[in-house]
């Protein structure tokens, strides 16, 4: 045989093991939209395909609440997490280390670095004294919760956009006479914007994602999407929350998709 | 006039760090309120008497649960043994996170690899692909897993139909269920670091390599992966500790039986009520997390070359 | 001096007086002090690493200096912050704002200053005419070529009609063609608007062409001042001399010094006269300086001084003659090709004179 070129980057068999993976990533994930369609009562069985339980899932009062919330919590979450963690990344780059630096780069990535379950139980116990003592009980505490977990995520790309910013565009409107707000508004804050667009998304597919924190903190009658979820899945489950499933699935892809596409423009 | 000057800079740094300050406050506020502050109040709780009807005791303290964690009273003669059930969870969730770092190790290289020897233009495709699983919600990722591996599932009923077993295998409810769960779950978190090194590597190198006499092994295990080294003590932390502290997916695969440390957890502030317990708990799954971590670092910050 | 666009208004005049930075450490300007005169094309000419940018960038306001004052028309600005001095910079790479067009990055510091838009406008108009870029105000400006962004960088410094002007190496990123054309132009833009400039630069051709004086700098001090050609034929320094242009490093005696020139004494016993640095009245061992253009091949024993001439390097424009002194020294003669094919000069091996021009040798001050 005739080789007219010597691959040196390959290694044999990482095609075929590549090719499981992706088969193996996509292959449940297709299972459960396959489900969703199912006319059958029980997901044991396959009976032809319908669309029953989209349409019971759309008329289901509490899969409406959950939805609502979810939505609510973590717009309020990502918009809150992305306003905190704008101005923290901004208080934390392009500067000579000073004292506390490493403390605020600690404190801020702190959520990334505790098994979610033991920040879920810590705030349970916080939040249930609290719910006592003050009697509110409302979404807040979602919210608050949210927030905090929410923030390293959304300073992540803000950071990495910062600091790839050339300071010299900032010298220069110094040098044509805008003050330190100016300079903000007219050159730091629109050249910021696709760090800040992408963080605002990612705290936001994060937030609506949360099951552990939400399933701790919330109090009774405050199911998210994902805590109704894992309630039902719990009980023996029909197609209804494959269908809940893959309307969230396409929700998350399509953000992913937009995430993706924010993130190729700016380059 | 030198010194004015002088005192004019001192002032600004002053007022720049001021600023720093004042800005970053409210980010570490809501994260001190919502997230590091409940742990040292946690930290209080595990110091503490439980409560009849769960919570604590108010200004009781006692060491019962720490004890318990590691030891159970006898009910008859209150000596102390080894809480067997307790420990066997720990033990349980190290290993089973163990043997997912693996898996998902074995599966992961070879794909991150051949993904960043894919073409510029495909390999944005490809890492895409990667990138969807990854943001979907991990409850329903779990949940399409069980529906491969359930008793009526994909998996059962292609074997079934190939005619490999004649009936379904049980594999929901085992460790086995866990482990493939935690697996499909954690895999892209995996990938992407270790695409990331890969996608870095100066391939001049494995020329040379080669140029000096090595087969494709050797220039794997001499060249490639000790260069991607970075890449994959991060893709391992990323994946072992999010195990180590896994709750979703063992209450859904998993079932009652095959509990790991989230669950038996969750136990204390639920049926159990003993909140000491459950905080103590939490308190040693965070310190097996900080021995991970330490013992990652080390090994990242020792083999810079990494020469075996 | 010329008609200027800006105002009318004549440029600043900018002191500095004792400055001193240091970084942690490390001095990075060294009592630096320098007259800047008002209409001036100033350039702060050293290797990278002298202390140049950081001396322009106290001046624009981005550093203060440890010691010292730096006054603007007399008045002290070392406080002010950047926006509160009357000085513009253009930036080595440009530092032009890529989310806006042509027209809104000149504008922009006029916008800042609060000016009515219709001025602005104007202005900006008046200025894209004035770097020929009519027409590409609304394009946006990361379409433009180099030279084009590095055109309305200058258009984007000088709309506010600044008092100085300061360049911090604004040409090194183009190409030499395109750089000879903008020395040009920056010369005739510093003409036509009477704005002081204050340029830094590496390239010793470019501060030797286009400046009306030079500050020479090393290691964060100021090693000599004056014309191109003050500082070319009469280097105060061995760095000075060594930095700019080719030059012969020779040893002599003084004899005598008489009307502010010495009289040399070489170690083969030939005399030559010699111009002093000011202020100094050399006695003993001295070097001096002769620029290989500054003399000439002759028969042996009927120059000033001897020797054998090794390689002969043909350079197109003109020929390198290396003369290799009886003391072991290299000695370069540069002679202009003056016809085409001429040939039949001296020969490698040959024994050769090199005769001195007048007023060729320059005392250095060690």
């Amino acid at each position: 045989m005739f080789r007219s070129h010597f691959d040196v980057r390959a290694q044999p068999g990482f095609g075929l093991i590549t090719l499981f993976t992706f088969f193996a990533l996509y292959l449940p994930i297709a299972a459960l939209v396959v489900y969703s369609f199912n006319g059958s009562e029980s997901l044991s069985r396959w009976d032809g395909l319908s669309t029953r339980w989209f349409v019971a899932a759309w008329h289901n009062s509490a899969v409406q609440d959950a939805a609502v919330r979810s939505l609510v919590i973590a717009l309020w979450a990502a918009f809150l997490a992305t306003f905190a963690a704008t101005m923290a990344a901004l208080a934390t780059t392009r500067t000579a280390p000073y004292r506390g630096l490493t403390f605020k780069y600690a404190l801020i990535n702190q959520p990334l670095m505790v098994p979610e379950i033991v920040t879920a139980v810590a705030l349970l116990i916080v939040f249930s004294r609290i719910k006592v003592w003050t009697g509110y009980s409302g979404l807040g505490y979602l919210v608050m919760a949210h927030t905090a977990f929410c923030i390293p995520f959304a300073y992540l790309p803000i950071r990495a956009r910062l600091e790839s910013m050339d300071l010299t565009l900032e010298r220069a409107a110094a040098d044509l006479y805008a003050t330190r707000w100016m300079t903000f508004r007219h050159v730091t804050l629109p050249l910021l914007r696709p760090g800040i667009i992408a963080g605002f998304m990612l705290a936001f597919v994060i937030s609506l994602d949360d099951v552990v924190i939400t399933e701790f903190v919330k109090s009774g009658g405050q199911d998210t999407l994902p805590t109704y979820m894992l309630g039902q899945i719990r009980r023996e489950t029909t197609p209804e929350i494959n269908a809940i499933a893959t309307v969230f699935l396409a929700l998350s892809t399509v953000l992913v998709v937009v995430f993706f596409f924010v993130n190729r423009r700016k380059t | 006039m030198a010194s004015e000057v002088e005192r004019i800079g001192r002032e600004r740094e002053r007022k720049d760090i001021r600023d720093r300050w004042l800005l970053s406050a409210p980010a570490l506020v809501i994260v001190f309120l919502a997230a590091v502050g409940p742990l040292f109040v946690m930290l209080l709780y595990s110091f503490m008497v439980k409560g009849d009807y769960g919570d604590v005791r108010p200004g009781e303290f006692s060491l019962e649960g720490w004890v318990s964690v590691f030891f159970q009273r006898d009910i008859f003669d209150d000596t102390l043994g080894l809480a067997d059930a307790h420990l066997s969870i720990i033990w349980r969730s190290i290993q089973l996170s163990f043997l997912t770092t693996v898996l998902t190790l074995i599966l992961g290289f070879p794909t991150a690899y051949f993904i960043a020897t894919r073409p510029p233009h495909t390999r944005e495709i490809w890492v895409f692909l990667v990138t969807i699983p990854f943001w979907t919600n991990l409850l329903i990722r779990t949940f399409a897993m069980q529906q491969v591996i359930r008793n009526e599932g994909l998996l059962n009923n292609a074997l079934i139909w190939l005619g490999v077993i004649e009936r379904p295998l049980q594999i929901m409810y085992t460790d086995t269920a866990n482990l493939l769960g935690m697996t499909y779950v954690y895999l892209p978190l995996m990938v992407l670091p270790l695409y990331a090194s890969i996608e870095k590597l100066d391939f001049r190198l494995v020329e040379a390599g080669y140029d000096l006499y090595a087969t494709r092994f050797q220039v794997l295990r001499r060249i490639v992966i000790p260069l991607v080294r970075p890449g994959i003590i991060a893709g391992s932390i990323l994946v072992f500790i999010p195990s180590l502290g896994a709750y979703v997916i063992p209450r859904v695969l998993g079932g009652g039986k095959n509990m790991m440390l989230g669950n038996l957890i969750e136990l204390q502030f639920g049926a159990g009520r003993n909140w000491p317990l459950g905080a103590a708990m939490s308190i040693t799954l965070m310190a097996l997390v900080m021995v991970a971590l330490i013992v990652y670092v080390r090994n990242a910050s020792r083999g810079g070359a990494g020469h075996v | 001096m010329t008609h200027s666009r800006a105002t009318g208004a004549h440029g600043g005049a900018i002191g500095l007086n004792g400055i001193k930075k240091w970084f942690g450490t490390f001095q990075a300007v060294d009592d630096v002090t320098l007259d800047i005169r008002s209409n001036e094309f100033f350039t702060l000419l050293g290797p990278s690493g002298c202390g140049k940018t950081t001396l322009l960038r106290m001046i624009a306001g981005f550093e203060l200096p440890t010691e010292g004052s730096l006054t603007l028309d007399g008045a002290e600005i070392s406080s002010l912050l950047p926006n509160q001095r009357p000085v513009n910079t253009v930036f080595q790479n440009y530092a032009l704002f890529p989310h806006l067009t042509v027209a809104e990055n000149i504008g922009f510091g006029l916008k800042m200053l609060g000016r009515p838009k219709a001025e602005t406008a104007a202005v900006v108009a008046d200025m894209l005419k004035l770097v020929h870029l009519e027409g590409r105000g609304d394009d946006p400006v990361t379409q433009l070529s180099g030279g084009q962004q590095q055109r309305v960088a200058l258009a984007r410094a000088l709309a506010p009609r600044p008092k100085v002007l300061l360049l911090d190496e604004p040409l090194s990123a183009l190409d030499l063609k395109l750089r000879k054309s903008m020395q040009i132009e920056l010369k005739r833009l510093q003409a036509e608007t009477g704005i002081t400039f204050i340029f830094v630069t590496h390239d010793q051709e470019e501060a030797l062409t286009m400046s009306d004086r030079i500050a020479v700098m090393s290691s964060g001090k100021v090693r000599q001042v004056g014309t191109a050609r003050e500082i070319y034929d009469r280097p105060a320094d061995r760095f000075v001399a060594d930095f700019i242009g080719e030059t012969n490093f020779l040893e002599a005696t003084v004899e005598r010094v008489e009307a502010g020139r010495a009289v040399l004494r070489l170690p083969s016993g030939a005399t030559l006269t010699a111009g002093l640095p000011d202020g100094l009245s050399p006695s003993g061992k001295v070097s001096f300086v002769i620029r290989p253009e500054h003399a000439g091949l002759v028969a042996a024993g009927s120059g000033t001084i001897d020797g054998t001439l090794g390689n002969v390097v043909y350079f197109g424009t003109d020929t390198h003659y290396h003369v290799h002194l009886d003391d072991g020294a290299t000695f370069i003669v540069r002679r202009q090709n003056a016809r085409a094919g001429a040939s039949g000069g001296p020969e490698a091996g040959q024994r050769v004179g090199i005769l001195f021009g007048e007023d060729a040798a320059q005392i250095l001050r060690d």
